[in-house]
């Protein structure tokens, strides 16, 4: 297909602008001339290029998206209608003009709290990770502020990423605990690197195995008695709410993603949202500006360190409380149990050709391993194929300390009729891998594009359109 | 049951029966009963899809400014957003899908990421431009952290930066140990090269500077540039109103080697603060010690050519603590709306565009100076300039409130030597006769 550059036609144009008379007071020599590489397109030819490449991307709308640890749950369209009612105020407005504005943060704080049992939250982080630097930033804060320099956060080998990532750029030293042979943390390991070095534990819970860390209230404790505090990674909250609070464990930080488990849309990869929530002790240290005030006189005050520009992604927010204010108290744990019965309902009819990571119960997600397949094909070449049955493919090689990993997190937004399609084609490939593993390999087919040179695209960076 | 969940009881009850498992409740086993919730949340739910939204349309009636006449910048910009740009981004394919790591079934959002990452190149003069940072303070900050990874040192920062973008780096850098010196600015607004010439010395990595700055003023870059590149520091830019950049000349033609900045001018609304869209653009010198994802072109096993995610050895899910940043989810979605938008605008809708959001700073500035007002600074500006009220800038403002004018952004917080200042900004939204009525207005509480 061609870009739109390549579209380009001296003399179209997809957008009136005025041409008014008046003095230009730049001097000409910090002006340019036409910036030539923009084109010239009519509407017509705009929206017809865009909606020809939508129609080329898989979607959460289209049908199951059963990406482990990402919880591609469905975005219910209202929420976009409620978004549209708060696209116009400009951040820096006086605050008394914005009184409604101010409104949502302060409900959208108080429910997390109540699903969390945290006492106070932050709602300025843009995303997961950006809120696990905003919470090992706000620890390593108020450690200071009781002359505390630790130097290390303790990370599971089955964390995400991010997690150590985060914790360096928060001046840290990534230290990472294996997992036992049930897929949770080695509490063993986890004592021997426990020292008075040891500013937080990041812990996700249930971690990327789907499996509830049983120990945790432990762990909370045997870092509290070192001076450490517990950081927990909300990417799998779906798997918890109502069903606990997490204040109860111990927790002391952590972090919720909007965009995965309170059903804002992931965009194609943000704009997501972060929210980070602590204990009444550490609140102080959260990112600045903090809400303060009566409703009707809620206003801004300066808050611990600036982390982004203005509040947040405010209609992500907006988008959240609305979920959160249609299902209730109850929906959200109605969603939490049918997630987990979904996982594991769809866990219970691929044991029979897969083999599982780990023998452990599940929560709301699971990790096939290899190990079943692997002499015939590869995880790969599953996922690929599963993109000629329709299907998005899971997550696949993570976590890290599963070979081949498939990671597989369906959502309570699918129906049994969906799941039981979905395993019916993992169940097939399986049998392909037996009888024609090549048919896997040169998979997918019936894509708009085939699988694509992905070492070329690295060798020979080719990262913009340059005219020919 | 909620409308979002396609299970029926019975469909429930034959899932339970085919796994051998009596009741929902036992798949929480492997919690442990004392760390249960045996309550119930306090919140109640809003079935009712119309009491949703009027509960929300209720809370938005709290909201007091649609009536006002608004000249506020300082970092969010408000431009008319052509409907199209709403149509086409709103559809399912490009709202509801994950990151594009499976790119056969990706090639919509990966062709957008291409051409916007083009966008940017061509807008900022430089050669890469990655898929996005949250927005531009963040993206200023990282874009310092990339230049502590070209060099050791400390970083240099022009007091006319974004002062919530100077916090958030202060945020970012003091994490690492790294040490910030400001320089200061002249009377017309732009940096004070004498203190360039004292503060920055080879010890300094990076200098970064607002272009234009926040007082609006467009600095002279080649100059800037002239006195720091023997020190080999690496000159950065930042930039919130990017609308500019179709007049101006580029960051990269003036010496910059890297430039971040704020793209939500480009087709996203105020939105009170978010989501907005960072941008980031370096040499190719530089690509691999860049933050955030890329998209690069190449060819299927057919040879059609393709769109992937590429340089991700940078990236944290592959290199972990070793990451050039810890960014996953960003933007991306608002980086195909801005694709959207500079399609619409063209070659000649955005730098008429510009042009005329000059014109009405202009048309403005003159009117005000004919009203005896002095601007704070002489310095060529862009859509938005600092004028001096004679008195605090805050009060000054309030009192323009009750005759429905928010008369711009008051400095003195921020920048305690301009507290009788205020930043007026101007953009397309302003008519002419919203720019009589600001005139008039301060003419009035003078």
């Amino acid at each position: 297909m061609k870009l739109i550059f390549e579209l380009s036609k001296e003399g179209k144009e997809g957008f009136f602008v005025r041409e008014e008379a008046g003095e230009v007071r730049i001097p000409s020599d910090l002006m340019r001339g036409e910036i030539k590489e923009l084109p010239e397109v009519s509407e017509r030819e705009v929206v017809s290029h865009y909606l020809k490449l939508s129609i080329m991307n898989y979607s959460e709308d289209w049908g199951i998206y059963p990406l482990g640890s990402c919880t591609m749950k469905y975005n219910p369209k209202v929420n976009e209608l409620v978004a549209s009612i708060f696209t116009d105020a400009h951040p820096l407005l006086p605050e008394e003009l914005v009184q409604g504005n101010l409104r949502i943060f302060r409900e959208l704080e108080e429910v997390l709290k109540e699903i969390t049992g945290l006492d106070a939250f932050t709602l300025a982080p843009s995303a997961g990770a950006h809120g696990e630097f905003t919470g090992i930033t706000t620890i390593r804060n108020y450690l200071e502020s009781k002359g505390e320099r630790r130097e290390i956060v303790l990370i599971p080998d089955s964390a995400h990423g991010t997690n150590p990532a985060s914790s360096t750029l928060a001046g840290y030293r990534a230290v990472e605990i294996p997992s036992g042979p049930d897929g949770m943390i080695d509490l063993e390991k986890f004592k021997e690197a426990l020292n008075q070095k040891v500013a937080a534990l990041m812990i996700t819970n249930p971690n990327t195995l789907g499996i509830f860390e049983r120990d945790i209230k432990k762990i909370a404790e045997l870092l509290h008695s070192k001076g450490a505090l517990l950081y927990m990674d909300g990417a799998n909250m779906n798997a918890l709410l109502g069903k606990v609070k997490v204040a109860d464990f111990g927790v002391d930080v952590m972090h919720l993603n909007l965009h995965k488990t309170f059903s804002t849309p992931h965009g194609g990869g943000g704009p997501g949202s972060g929210p980070v929530g602590a204990v009444k002790e550490v609140a102080p240290f959260l990112p600045g500006p903090r809400l303060i005030g009566e409703e009707g006189r809620l206003h801004w005050e300066k808050g611990g360190d600036r982390i982004r520009s203005f509040f947040g992604n405010f209609l992500v927010l907006v988008k959240a409380l609305a979920y959160i204010r249609e299902l209730g108290g109850e929906g959200l744990k109605e969603a939490a149990e049918l997630a987990v019965l979904n996982a594991n309902y769809l866990r219970a009819k691929l044991s029979k050709k897969f083999k599982m990571s780990y023998s452990t119960p599940t929560l709301h997600e699971f990790v096939l391993s290899e190990e079943s397949f692997r002499d015939k094909t590869s995880t790969l070449d599953i996922a690929k194929r599963l993109l000629d049955y329709g299907f998005h493919p899971p997550t696949i090689y993570f976590p890290l300390i599963v070979h081949g990993a498939l990671m597989i997190e369906p959502t309570e937004t699918e129906s049994k009729e969906s799941l039981d399609d979905f395993a019916g084609a993992l169940l097939r490939i399986v049998e392909e891998a037996k009888k024609e593993p090549k048919l896997l390999h040169s998979a997918p087919h019936n894509t708009p594009i085939r699988r694509l040179d992905e070492v070329g695209a690295a060798r020979n960076p080719i990262l913009r359109w340059q005219k020919s | 049951m909620s409308r979002y969940i396609p299970l029926t009881e019975r469909d429930r009850e034959e899932m339970l029966k085919e796994m051998g498992i009596s009741s929902i409740e036992d798949l929480f086993s492997s919690i442990p009963e004392e760390l249960k919730f045996k309550g119930k949340l306090n919140i109640s739910p809003i079935k009712d899809e119309r009491a949703l939204v009027d509960y929300f349309r209720n809370i938005d009636a709290q909201n007091r400014f649609a009536d006002k006449k608004i000249f506020l910048g300082a970092g969010a910009y408000n431009h008319y957003i052509p409907y199209a740009v709403d149509y086409i981004s709103m559809r399912s394919e490009y709202l509801t899908p994950y990151t594009p790591y499976q790119p056969e079934v990706s090639q919509g959002n990966l062709t957008a990421a291409f051409e916007y990452q083009t966008y940017i190149s061509a807008l900022t003069g430089l050669e890469v431009a990655n898929v996005s940072m949250y927005e531009g303070a963040t993206a200023t900050a990282e874009a310092a952290l990339m230049a502590l990874r070209v060099k050791k040192g400390k970083i240099a920062v022009a007091r006319s930066l974004n002062p919530q973008y100077k916090e958030v780096m202060e945020t970012y850098l003091r994490k690492q140990g790294i040490d910030i010196v400001e320089i200061g600015y002249n009377r017309d607004g732009r940096i004070n090269i004498r203190e360039v010439e004292e503060k920055i010395d080879n010890n300094t990595t990076g200098f970064i500077v607002g272009y234009p700055n926040f007082f609006g003023v467009i600095e002279e870059l080649e100059t800037v540039y002239e006195n720091i590149k023997d020190k080999k520091v690496l000159l950065i830019t930042s930039t919130w109103e990017p609308l500019s950049l179709a007049i101006l000349k580029s960051p990269g033609d003036s010496g910059a080697e890297i430039a971040a900045g704020e793209t939500q001018s480009f087709g996203l609304p105020l939105a009170y603060g978010g989501p907005y869209l960072g941008f980031f653009a370096t040499t190719k010198k530089y690509m691999w010690k860049m933050p955030g994802r890329l998209v690069g072109m190449t060819k299927d096993i057919e040879g059609k050519e393709g769109f992937v995610l590429t340089l991700s050895a940078r990236e944290q899910h592959i290199r972990r603590q070793r990451a050039t940043s810890n960014i996953c989810s960003n933007e991306a979605w608002c980086t195909v709306r801005v694709a959207i938008y500079l399609s619409l605008l063209g070659r000649k809708g955005l730098r008429k565009l510009a042009l005329l959001n000059h014109k009405r700073a202009v048309r403005a500035a003159s009117m005000l100076e004919d009203k005896g007002f002095k601007l704070k600074f002489n310095g060529p500006f862009f859509n938005e300039f600092v004028v001096d009220v004679g008195t605090d800038g805050e009060k000054f403002r309030d009192a323009l409130l009750s005759g429905g004018i928010v008369a711009g952004y008051p400095l003195g917080k921020e920048f305690p030597e301009l507290s009788n200042s205020l930043l007026l900004t101007f953009t397309e939204m302003n008519s002419l006769s919203d720019i009589d009525a600001l005139v008039k207005g301060m003419e009035a509480s003078k």
